[in-house]
């Protein structure tokens, strides 16, 4: 076990620190906000330059050869600045999810518009507000003569204001199958609206669209273990936004409370804030923890094994985040609830956490469910940390 | 990083975990999981076993008796051996005073009481807190003066865990009450045998008894006695509550616990409800896991900011999980139980309910583990230590 940073982690830390820097000072990020698109296409272009895109994908299938731990590097920092790009939902979880479920010879046509930038895809999956996870389809796909005609409705399309492509899921025939579609194809109807953090979401109606055969990704009726899949790894990038916004709410709330001063002397000086900031603390700590539990979880074979640990990393980092959010605008007084001030914005960011993918009651009771009938014996303590073979070799060769 | 265990620590796991299975002797084992403090005599037996592997206490340097094992070969042992239900050790001797021995002790120190601590023929308390110090510790009253060859220790401690079953004691005495209160304090070995040392019971709300009050009257103690040098006592003290801090996690004693817990409970979690809770209360631990993990894996930047976290939730996990295994076992979990063996019980013992086997210790534990929170620095001083020495506020 070793939880330092590699040299080439450490630089990728680095550079995501960088751009953050110089492109991403919170007055610039509120001006680029209030713009229609709310992203700023040539930070993308940057990303892609820099290796981003690509930063989570394994060799064997066109990446950097890297996993969750490079996303979790990149969406933490990224948290931090308050970035709001289409970064997890395009380079996460649209890529794991192509990665995971397209036939070889698929993979390449769709894959590398994505590492170099000139394309953005956003899965298209939820179709209630209330759906979390493996929702039962009522988007279809019918075979016509030169392909698929889509029908169905999809909500809260993360990234799906900036998306070229949608990866859209459809009930077909007994499975379900996943469809690349290109957004301005006839049919396909985007609202866009801001989520809680400023993210662009959308929701899409798809009435009659055609799409080509070429459009299905995989062999068809095969796509739900991946996007599962896909949907996990998300969860864990969710969770790095967490820990990064966390841990910057936390730091500038002590500084805050270091400089204000009310009955005479700095806030510092009063034990109940003192708790209550060594209680933030507390929390990030372990929702750190707890990222690396979940990360170290997406890695496993086993499927309930997986779920359970990414499950458990949901439930425990979506309260602890929106403890810490909470308790850093509480402990500014009158301007932590300004829009002009930056600790407001990470409550957003992590009040959008806890809510998205499954509510911690649903993650709890995933966990739970995966839990069941499990051999406690053998998966007591650490057991259960190990991946699976295939994956532990390509991250040994990495090095 | 690499969150994943070697081959080879996989492979120490499986051969400690077969080892323990195969010598731990079922009764120790079978009264360990009842989860009461052990009697003298097995941790005498276990000990031991343990030492003549030369495994009795592995965090100590290979050169005084322990062990070369990496600290999460360490953290792999401690889960094993609470697994199958061993008995604590003598915690006192193998990681509060053994280790303030081998670094500040002199060598005829070293060599009378390290080996015995390693082979349990020499039991240990801790004689720290006061009647009228406890967090703030360093206002502590206990006189020791100088008298030819001996100190002469006048005083009374208190809350004094396993004092009636102790050999020694090593304790906090003022020999210079002029200077500035940590700067007049030196660190004793204390004979329980000598003359003038009296031991009284206090019985705690688990209606067990593991605390005492310690009164000292013109105790000689010889000079050969004093660690380190006079006056130096709340420097080496202070090496030794970071050590306590360390281990307070005891997330090896809430993941047995919790198992446990779920093999007893198993209709219960059928209920979402109580199912939730136990859940919740797993991915706590699971967090707090990862964090002990981070910090004996040694991640540069856990050092600071985690150890200080273990022991306010660890201790806190202590308490919930037998919280909610009191909860589960319903009316059975409300009936007094003392202990069995009567070594843990007051003078006073309720008679023995007829609940079933799996109901022993727990309603004991629940309430035992109120003072998890409050010994070895409360939750609200480490709150201060946290809010101070972490986030300089
Ligand atoms: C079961 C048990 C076993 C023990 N074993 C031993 C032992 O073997 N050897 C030994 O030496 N001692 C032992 N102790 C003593 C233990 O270390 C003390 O109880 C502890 O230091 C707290 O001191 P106190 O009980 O005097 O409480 P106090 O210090 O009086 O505290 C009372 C309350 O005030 C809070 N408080 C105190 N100061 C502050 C502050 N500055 N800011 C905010 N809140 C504060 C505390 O957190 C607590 O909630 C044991 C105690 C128990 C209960």
């Amino acid at each position: 076990m070793d939880f330092d940073f590699s040299d080439v982690q450490q630089s990728l830390q680095d550079s995501v620190k960088r751009f953050c820097e110089r492109e991403y000072p919170f007055e610039k990020r509120q001006a680029l906000l209030r713009t229609e698109a709310g992203f700023d296409r040539a930070h993308w272009a940057t990303f892609a330059e820099l290796g981003w895109l690509g930063a989570g994908l394994a060799e064997e299938v066109g990446g950097f050869g890297g996993g969750p731990i490079e996303n979790a590097i990149i969406l933490e920092q990224l948290a931090r600045a308050l970035v709001v790009a289409p970064f997890l939902s395009s380079a996460v979880i649209a890529t794991q999810a192509i990665a995971r479920l397209a036939l070889p010879e698929q993979r390449d046509k769709l894959l590398s518009p994505l590492l170099d930038g000139t394309s953005i895809a956003a899965l298209a999956h939820g179709e209630t507000a209330q759906h979390a996870f493996a929702p039962d389809l009522a988007a279809k796909a019918t075979k016509t003569k030169a392909g698929y005609r889509l029908d169905g409705r999809k909500v809260f399309v993360l990234g799906g204001q900036a998306a070229d492509v949608f990866l859209v899921s459809a009930r077909d025939g007994a499975g379900e199958s996943l469809f690349a579609v290109p957004a301005h194809t006839p049919g396909v109807e985007r609202v866009n609206y801001h989520a809680v953090d400023g993210r662009r979401v959308s929701d899409l109606t798809l009435r009659g669209v055609e799409v080509e055969a070429s459009a299905l990704i995989g062999a068809g009726g095969d796509a739900a273990d991946a996007i599962d899949y896909a949907l996990d790894y998300g969860v864990i990038g969710l969770c790095a936004e967490a820990v990064g916004a966390m841990d910057a709410a936390l730091w500038i709330t002590r500084d805050y409370l270091k400089t204000r001063k009310q009955f005479g002397v700095t806030l510092n000086t009063f034990q109940a804030l003192q708790h209550r900031m060594a209680d933030m603390l507390v929390e990030t700590e372990l929702a750190r923890s707890m990222l690396y539990r979940g990360i170290a979880a997406l890695a496993l074979e086993n499927v309930l094994e997986r779920r359970r640990g990414v499950s458990a990393a949901k439930a425990q980092i979506g309260e602890a985040g929106f403890f810490v959010g909470a308790q850093a605008v509480q402990l500014h007084g009158g301007i932590g609830v300004t829009e002009e001030y930056i600790v407001g914005h990470y409550l957003k960011r992590l009040a959008l956490v806890r809510g998205l993918f499954g509510s911690s009651d649903q993650h709890l009771a995933r966990f739970a469910e995966c839990a069941a009938g499990r051999n406690e014996e053998e998966a007591a303590g650490l057991r259960d940390f190990r991946p699976a073979p295939g994956l532990r070799r390509r991250r040994t060769r990495r090095r | 990083m690499e969150f994943d265990l070697s081959e080879a620590d996989l492979a120490f796991r499986r051969d400690k975990r077969a080892w323990i299975r195969a010598n731990l002797p079922a009764d120790i084992a079978e009264r360990g999981r009842r989860g009461f403090h052990a009697t003298r005599s097995d941790v005498e037996i276990w000990t031991r076993l343990l030492n003549a592997q030369g495994w009795a206490a592995p965090a100590w340097p290979a050169e005084y008796g322990g062990t070369a094992w990496t600290p999460l070969q360490r953290y792999l042992f401690q889960l094993e051996l609470r697994a199958a239900g061993a008995p604590v050790q003598d915690q006192s001797a193998m990681e509060l005073v053994g280790p303030v021995l081998y670094t500040f002790g002199s060598d005829a120190q070293k060599r009378a009481y390290l080996p015995k601590i390693l082979n349990a023929e020499t039991f240990w308390c801790q004689g720290f807190s006061e009647p009228n110090a406890g967090s703030d510790l360093a206002s502590l009253r206990t006189r020791a003066v100088l008298d030819g060859d001996c100190y002469v220790v006048t005083g009374q401690k208190t809350w004094t865990s396993d004092a009636q079953r102790a050999d020694m004691m090593f304790a906090l005495v003022r020999t210079d009450p002029e200077a500035r209160p940590q700067a007049g304090i030196s660190f004793l070995l204390i004979d329980m045998q000598a003359p003038g040392v009296r031991v009284r019971p206090i019985y705690t709300i688990d209606e067990g008894r593991s605390v005492n009050e310690v009164f000292l009257d013109d105790v000689r103690v010889p000079c050969k006695n004093l660690v380190g040098e006079a006056n130096k006592g709340w420097s080496y003290a202070k090496f030794l509550l970071t050590n306590e801090r360390a281990m307070s996690a005891e997330t090896a004693h809430t993941r047995a616990d919790l198992s446990s817990l779920k093999r007893f409970a198993a209709e219960k979690l059928a209920d979402p409800l109580f199912a939730a809770k136990v859940s919740r209360l797993e991915i706590d631990l699971m967090a707090l896991e990862y964090a002990v993990l981070r910090v004996i894996s040694a991640e540069a930047a856990a050092q600071d900011a985690v150890a200080s976290v273990l022991k306010l939730r660890g201790a806190e996990l202590r308490q919930r999980v037998a919280e909610l295994a009191v909860e589960a076992l319903g009316a059975a979990g409300l009936a007094v139980n003392p202990d069995p063996t009567g070594h843990d019980a007051t003078d006073h013992p309720a008679p023995r309910p007829p609940v079933p086997a799996y109901a022993h210790g727990w309603l004991a534990r629940a309430m035992f583990r109120r003072a998890t929170t409050i010994y070895g620095g409360s939750n609200e001083i480490q709150r201060n230590i946290i809010a101070k020495a972490v986030l300089g506020l």
